[in-house]
């Protein structure tokens, strides 16, 4: 461990802060219709797209109307896609925006791939520069980068709104919110974001793939294509999907330290600027800072296991004679799979950074991870995304856990529960109950699946021996059912043997399982949390009285933060026990 | 319902074209006008040939000749051995010969698994070899984890200081220049760290190697 490794994380999260308070100001005024800074550059295309759509974006919808109108966007969205990549090399589409002359990836591995851009989830079997031409990853896969972002605030926004609300039953109106948040939060972040991540190497072009010969007489191919443009609103969105096959491990998608600190505030300003949105649209910034408080807790506590661990180094290094202690020159540790220019620090906060979120970015390979570091993204995944979490999924997935930590605080002191004015009845308990238990039903469901049966077995990687292949098996439909989509990388959904997918075939008892699962655990709790948004919005708000439980200071983030960890922990912890926990308590090798 | 799926339809098509290529043209167009070399991939040239890019590691070593003069082969793949005349790169893991950029990829070597175990060894043995009659108190606790430990992208085009002062020793030697030059050249190539504090500083091997065969000395 170092001082700058140490410094880097107490900067990030201090740089965080100061730009998501803002931000969060800024994104309550965008969704409550006030006017800012924007609106006269973003004003008129704003109603241009409304004309085009043909909507009226004044007309209220209750929680069903939203609901559909997400749902059959999605569902276009995912046909349009699915269409994309498996025309990928028809006789239509020209040369020039598939310069290398790939072929479309089978259907399963196709299957899997749609539904995991649409979740925000991208969990990538396929392997960027070797499967998809530069147009699939334009107009397909950016385009879903975008949109299924936007969809994931829009629920964050319409829960806010359901809870806020004095009178009627309207969460607003869907289309008018999922413009506005590409326009007004995405689309300036996003479009500086790209132009900085060039200026400091990352590559955007239309080249063929560049061949060189190397000083010492050997030949090297190098991948290209349009990768800024997609690596910010990956970054941004929390989508994570890699350009290429090692994402932001790439030398071209994450080039310098400096990159990789920019792509980590990338990833979590809107997360972190959404729950300062929510304090100041209930109209005490308090509640905000509660929630704010609770989840940077449980984020430091990650970090440090995360540095700690990667620092000491692994059983195997130290049995094949390495010392990992840091030396003049370098800093030792756990450097397999860790690239040199972001060390052991900026690779252990980047993992952090994109686990308890649903991004899933990987700036190095969890899989070789040592088990303790390697059990930090797998508790993340287990609080369900909450720690900051995904764009709006963090939001309204924490939302949904303080709907339950204020039913249980109201059970212990003997109170009607009460938050924000309003009265907890049985229907919003059990709608948040079902809400959590959708994620964490789907990924062990789907472990047990797969470890159970041989078609499942077929996805563990040769080295997956002992517990690393219960642990490649479990992350795998872990992080599908968080919609994460970092991956213990050796569990194999897609057998490609040559560039370009001529002769490649899927395995389809993982791929079709782990979309199944995407979809499953991505719209089940959308659907619960704008249900608890309709129940909530009728609702009168009572004044506050002496006997209301606070939900705005320190002892309710500690109640909050047991209800995560309970919740988590006893849900996942028998599974983790015999995967990473068993390769952190043992020397022994498999 | 009718006007949810009319309404999706035409929306999806619009995103489509705004998001899909609206913005990555406008990004890509700015970069090219912008900042041409890096939005390329940073191309690195040599006597006019081109022979790297600048932030995309490769490999050093050189084909092993047969007999007859040809290039040996196994299994279809090049069989390569370290040239020594060069600083090398870190283990690279990828399908297809170390370094293929066209295919990059994560080695997913277990913390607790045999085989990495005996990667390990093998790259320490290796190391030592190469190394240890141009620094003979080389032993295999002072090998800087990097030179033994494959990268995550296994394209890492750095390696740390401390791996390319102990192969220094090897290229003064081969190259007959002093050890203080070596270790001058490599204090040149040494990138800083992000902001000042963000990631580890790492030596920039391509630019290195390319630098050293600019001054010139010793023979094939």
């Amino acid at each position: 461990m170092t001082f700058a490794g140490w410094l880097t994380i107490v900067l990030f999260v201090g740089m965080l802060s100061a730009l998501a308070f803002p931000l969060g100001t800024y994104m309550a005024k965008v969704y409550s219709g006030e006017r800012v800074f924007l609106t006269p550059v973003f004003g008129w295309p704003e109603r241009f797209i409304y004309k085009l759509l043909r909507v009226d974006s004044r007309r209220e919808q209750d929680w069903k109307a939203y609901a559909r109108s997400l749902l059959i966007f999605s569902l276009a969205g995912w046909l349009l896609l699915y269409l994309v990549l498996r025309t990928q090399d028809a006789f239509f589409v020209p040369h020039s925006v598939n310069p290398q002359g790939f072929e479309s990836a089978p259907w399963n591995v196709t299957f899997n791939t749609v539904s995991s851009f649409v979740t925000n989830t991208n969990w990538q079997f396929y392997s960027g520069e070797t499967t998809m031409s530069y147009l699939s990853q334009m107009i397909g896969l950016t385009v879903q980068n975008w949109l299924s972002a936007g969809v994931g605030i829009v629920v964050a926004v319409a829960l806010v709104r359901g809870i806020v609300s004095r009178s009627g039953k309207s969460l607003g109106n869907f289309w008018q919110d999922i413009v506005r948040t590409i326009l007004y939060v995405l689309a300036p972040i996003s479009i500086i974001g790209a132009i900085v991540l060039v200026s400091q190497g990352v590559i955007a072009n239309f080249s063929n793939y560049l061949t060189v010969h190397t000083v010492t007489g050997l030949t090297q191919t190098i991948a290209m294509g349009p990768t800024a443009s997609q690596l910010s609103i990956k970054m941004l969105g929390t989508n994570g999907g890699g350009f290429f096959n090692v994402n932001s491990a790439h030398p071209f998608e994450n080039p310098t330290g400096f990159t990789n600190f920019f792509e980590m505030l990338l990833v979590l300003i809107i997360p972190a600027a959404l729950v300062f949105m929510f304090g100041r649209m209930t109209g005490n910034r308090r509640q905000g800072y509660a929630i704010y408080g609770t989840m940077m807790l449980m984020f430091l506590g990650a970090v440090v296991v995360a540095y700690v661990a990667e620092a000491h180094g692994s059983p195997a290094q130290h049995a094949a004679g390495l010392h990992t202690h840091a030396i003049a020159g370098s800093t030792g540790g756990n450097l397999e799979g860790k690239e040199q220019r972001f060390g052991i620090a900026g690779s252990a906060l980047f993992d952090v950074v994109t686990t308890v979120t649903s991004c899933g970015a990987v700036n190095s390979a969890i899989e070789s991870f040592t088990g303790i570091g390697g059990a930090v993204p797998f508790a993340n995944l287990s609080a369900s995304e909450v720690i900051f979490g995904g764009v709006g999924t963090g939001l309204y997935s924490i939302l949904l856990y303080v709907l339950l930590a204020v039913f249980i605080g109201g059970l212990m002191v003997g109170r009607t529960p009460e938050w924000l004015g309003k009265k907890l009845e049985a229907r919003e308990i059990k709608l948040a109950g079902l809400g959590i238990l959708i994620t964490p039903l789907a990924a062990l469901f789907a472990t047990a699946l797969a470890v159970a049966t041989k078609g499942g077995r077929a996805s563990i990687s040769e080295l997956g021996k002992g517990p690393q292949g219960f642990s490649e098996s479990f992350y795998a439909y872990l992080s599908q059912a968080n919609n994460n989509g970092s991956a213990f990388a050796g569990y194999t959904g897609f057998i490609q043997p040559n560039a370009g997918n001529a002769g490649s075939h899927g395995v389809t008892f993982a791929d079709v399982l782990g979309g199944l699962v995407m979809l499953f655990a991505r719209y089940g709790p959308i659907l619960f949390a704008l249900a608890v948004a309709g129940a909530l919005a009728g609702k009168r708000i009572t004044p506050v009285g002496l006997g209301t439980m606070r939900t705005d200071n320190p002892t309710f983030a500690v109640l909050l933060i047991g209800v995560v960890i309970l919740v988590g922990a006893l849900t996942f912890f028998p599974a983790l026990l015999l995967g990473p926990v068993v390769q952190g308590l043992t020397g022994h090798l498999y | 319902m009718r006007r949810d799926v009319v309404t999706s339809a035409i929306a999806i098509v619009v995103f489509t074209v705004l998001l899909g290529l609206v913005y990555p043209l406008l990004i890509t167009g700015v970069s090219q006008v912008a900042f041409p070399g890096n939005a390329n991939g940073q191309k690195v040239y040599a006597n006019g040939k081109l022979v790297g890019s600048k932030i995309i590691g490769q490999s050093f070593k050189s084909p092993v000749l047969e007999k007859n003069g040809k290039p040996k082969e196994a299994e279809g793949e090049l069989v390569t051995e370290a040239n020594a005349r060069y600083f090398q790169s870190r283990p690279s893991a990828t399908e297809g010969g170390e370094y293929n950029a066209a295919a990059s990829a994560f080695s997913n070597r277990g913390p607790n698994d045999k085989v990495t175990k005996e990667d390990d060894e093998a790259n320490i043995k290796e190391y030592l070899e190469l190394n240890r009659p141009y620094d003979p108190g080389l032993t295999a606790a002072q090998i800087p984890v990097d030179a033994v430990n494959t990268s995550g992208s296994n394209l890492d085009p750095e390696i740390s200081q401390a791996n390319a002062w102990i192969q220094g020793h090897r290229i003064a030697a081969k190259r007959g220049l002093s050890l203080g030059a070596v270790n001058a050249l490599i204090a040149t190539y040494t990138d800083s760290r992000g902001l000042g504090f963000s990631g580890e500083r790492g030596v920039n091997v391509l630019e290195l190697n390319l630098a050293l065969d600019r001054l010139g000395g010793g023979a094939h």
